[in-house]
C-alpha cells in the first residue's frame, strides 16, 4: 500500500498524492481512492480530480476545510483494496488506412518494423485510462506497447481532426476537438469520447480498460470525410 | 411576456456567453468556464431581480454594440469601470436600463477593468453543452462567441423601471495583494522562489485570456530540470513553464497539467484578479490554508450580503418620491 501525502492547494482543495513517479502502484491507488470518493464522499467535497500520482478533492470551504477532508480521507483510506478494483472495458473503433494514418509510415521506420506490425502492435497494448487534461474529453491512454513507442516530433502539427488516434511515448489518445498536435497519428477513429449523450457524456471513466478494434475505410463511415 | 431581439452590431474578440459555469466535470478535462468575475456576473442579475446563475453575456475590452430591433428590455451592465453609451447617453458599468425597441447599447472598455457583464430581465436564449451556456472559449463548447449581425433572443423579456439606475459596486478592496497559499509543488523551485513570488512586484502581461494570466516580473527558477507527473490544476493555479515565468490559470484552465505550480491565488481574490489590465502592477501575498479558509468564509457571507442588499428593487421614480414623502409625513399634513 503506497502511503499518502496531502497538501492543501488554497482554500478550496486537497491533492492527495501517492508517490512522484508515475507507477502502476501509485496509479492503482488514485483509482481506488476516486472510486471510495464516489461512492462515499466527504461532507463538502463538491467533485474528484484524479491523474497520474495524485487526486484532488476540490471543497467548499464554507461547509468543510483541508483537515476534515483529509480526515474523511484518511479514514477511506484504510478500507482501499486497490488490487480489487472494477474498471470498465470501452471498446474503441481506429481505422488505419490512408489518409487517415499520417504517420504509419514514419513510425514504422523510426521503429524498425512493418506498418503491419505496428498496428498489430497497436491493437496488442493493454490500455488503461490514466487520466483526463489538455482540453474537453482528452483521455490519456497508458499501455503503448515498448516496440512501438515513439517521441513527440519537435513541432507540432496543426489542425489535427477530431477522432485521430495519435501515440507519443507509452501514451495513446483521440482527440476530441480540432487541435494543434505532436503525437504521430496512427489512424482513425468514429468512436466518440464525447458522446453527446445526456446520461453518459463521456464514454472513459478514469481507470477504464480500452480495447482498440481495425475497421476499414468504408466502415468509417461518412466521419472520416467531415 | 413577449420575447425581446438584439442584434449584434459588433463584437469583440472573447465576447462570450456565460452561465454559473460547467461544474463537477474537471474529472473529464472540463474546467468550469462561466464568468472570469463571478461577483459581477451575479451582481447583474441580482441587480435585476434574476434568479442567479442564468445566461448573460461576458463582454471583453472589444467591446459589444447592440440594436434592440424588437420589444423592450431592462438590462444590466456590471463588472470593472466600462463605459456604456445608450442612445447618445454616456455612462459607466454598473447601472440598470431599459432598451426599447430601436434604442442601442455599446458597453466598451472605460478606465480600468478587463471584463464587463450584460444580463437580461428575462431568459436569454443561447446553446448549451452538458445543460450550461457557460464558453470553453478554447473549444468554442457552450454558447459561444458572440458574432456581428447574430440576434440575441430574450424570452419572457420584462421591463422593471423600479429597478433603473445605478448599481452600487462591490465593496471596494482597494489595490490590495492578491492572497495565495503556497504550493502544492513549491518544492520545486528554488529555496528563495516563493519569498521571491510573494515579496517582488509583477506585472500582468499581454499574454491573458480566459485560460490564464501570464505574468512578467522576477523569474522563479525551478530546481535542476525537474518536470512532474501531470496532476490536477484550479482556477487560480500558479504554473511556472521551463522559463521561469509564472501564469495564473483562469476560469478554461486545462484541468491537468505538468508543470510545477508554486502556490494558488485564494478564491475569494480572484474576481479582484481577473480585472486587472496588461501592464498593471500586482503583488502577491502568502497566506496559510487556515488562514485561507477563514478569509473565504468572511467573503462568501460579505458577498451574500452584498448581493441580497443590490437585489431589492429601490422602486420607479414615483415611488420614490412617494417613499420620501411618507417618510416626512408629507403627504398626511
Amino acid at each position: 500500500m503506497q502511503t499518502a501525502r496531502f497538501t492543501a492547494v488554497a482554500d478550496h482543495a486537497l491533492l492527495i498524492s501517492f508517490g512522484d513517479q508515475i507507477t502502476d502502484a501509485a496509479h492503482q491507488m488514485v483509482i481506488a481512492l476516486d472510486q471510495a470518493l464516489t461512492q462515499a464522499p466527504p461532507t463538502g467535497m463538491l467533485e474528484a480530480v484524479p491523474a497520474m500520482v495524485n487526486l484532488l478533492i476540490d471543497f467548499d470551504p464554507v461547509i468543510t476545510d483541508h483537515g476534515a477532508v483529509e480526515g474523511g480521507v484518511r479514514a477511506l483510506l484504510k478500507t482501499l483494496k486497490p488490487e480489487a478494483l472494477q474498471r470498465a472495458t470501452r471498446r474503441v473503433q481506429v481505422c488505419y488506412e490512408a489518409p487517415f494514418a499520417p504517420d504509419l509510415p514514419a513510425v514504422a521506420q523510426a521503429t524498425g518494423l512493418s506498418e503491419d506490425a505496428v498496428i498489430n502492435a497497436h491493437l496488442a497494448g493493454d490500455y488503461q485510462v490514466l487520466m483526463y487534461g489538455f482540453a474537453p474529453g482528452y483521455a490519456y491512454l497508458g499501455g503503448v506497447p515498448g516496440a512501438i513507442q515513439v517521441p513527440r516530433k519537435p513541432v507540432p502539427v496543426r489542425d489535427v481532426p477530431a477522432g485521430s488516434v495519435i501515440v507519443a511515448g507509452p501514451q495513446c489518445l483521440i482527440t476530441t476537438l480540432l487541435m494543434p498536435t505532436g503525437w504521430s497519428i496512427l489512424g482513425r477513429s468514429p468512436t466518440r469520447v464525447l458522446t453527446d449523450d445526456p446520461h453518459h457524456p463521456f464514454l472513459f471513466d478514469v481507470g477504464d480498460r480500452v480495447v482498440f478494434e481495425r475497421i476499414s475505410a468504408n466502415q468509417l463511415g461518412p466521419v472520416a470525410h467531415g | 411576456m413577449a420575447d425581446a431581439h438584439l442584434s449584434v452590431s459588433f463584437a469583440g474578440p472573447l465576447v462570450t456567453f456565460q452561465d454559473g459555469g460547467r461544474h463537477g466535470l474537471m474529472r473529464y478535462g472540463v474546467s468550469a468556464s462561466g464568468p472570469m468575475d463571478r461577483l459581477a456576473f451575479d451582481a447583474a442579475h441580482a441587480a435585476l431581480g434574476n434568479p442567479a446563475g442564468g445566461t448573460g453575456i461576458e463582454v471583453s475590452l472589444g467591446g459589444l454594440m447592440l440594436a434592440c430591433t424588437q420589444g423592450d428590455v431592462t438590462v444590466a451592465v456590471t463588472g470593472g469601470d466600462f463605459a456604456t453609451v445608450h442612445n447618445a447617453a454616456k455612462g459607466r458599468s454598473w447601472q440598470v436600463l431599459t432598451l426599447k425597441q430601436g434604442d442601442k447599447l455599446t458597453v466598451r472598455a472605460g478606465p480600468g477593468g478587463s471584463w464587463a457583464y450584460v444580463a437580461f430581465a428575462g431568459t436569454l436564449q443561447a446553446a448549451e453543452w452538458l445543460g450550461h451556456s457557460a464558453t470553453h472559449a478554447g473549444s468554442g463548447l457552450g454558447g459561444g462567441a458572440l458574432r456581428a449581425a447574430q440576434v440575441l433572443r430574450v424570452s419572457d423579456a420584462a421591463v422593471r423601471a423600479d429597478r433603473e439606475g445605478e448599481v452600487e459596486r462591490p465593496p471596494l478592496q482597494g489595490d490590495t495583494a492578491a492572497r495565495v497559499v503556497i504550493g502544492p509543488q513549491d518544492t520545486c523551485f528554488d529555496a528563495a522562489a516563493a519569498e521571491v513570488f510573494t515579496t517582488q512586484p509583477y506585472t500582468v502581461s499581454d499574454a491573458y485570456d480566459r485560460m490564464g494570466m501570464r505574468l512578467k516580473g522576477p523569474e522563479l527558477p525551478l530546481k535542476g530540470a525537474l518536470s512532474i507527473p501531470s496532476e490536477p490544476i484550479v482556477r487560480g493555479s500558479v504554473q511556472v513553464s521551463g522559463d521561469g515565468v509564472p501564469t495564473v490559470l483562469l476560469a478554461d484552465h486545462q484541468t491537468t497539467g505538468g508543470y510545477p505550480k508554486i502556490a494558488t491565488v485564494i478564491s475569494p481574490d480572484l474576481d479582484r484578479l481577473v480585472q486587472y489590465r496588461a501592464g498593471q502592477p500586482l503583488r502577491f501575498q502568502a497566506i496559510s490554508a487556515a488562514q485561507a479558509v477563514v478569509i473565504a468564509r468572511e467573503s462568501a457571507h460579505q458577498r451574500h450580503v452584498y448581493l441580497d442588499c443590490i437585489s431589492i428593487a429601490r422602486g420607479t421614480l414615483e415611488q420614490r418620491l412617494m417613499r420620501e414623502n411618507l417618510n416626512h409625513g408629507v403627504v398626511f399634513e
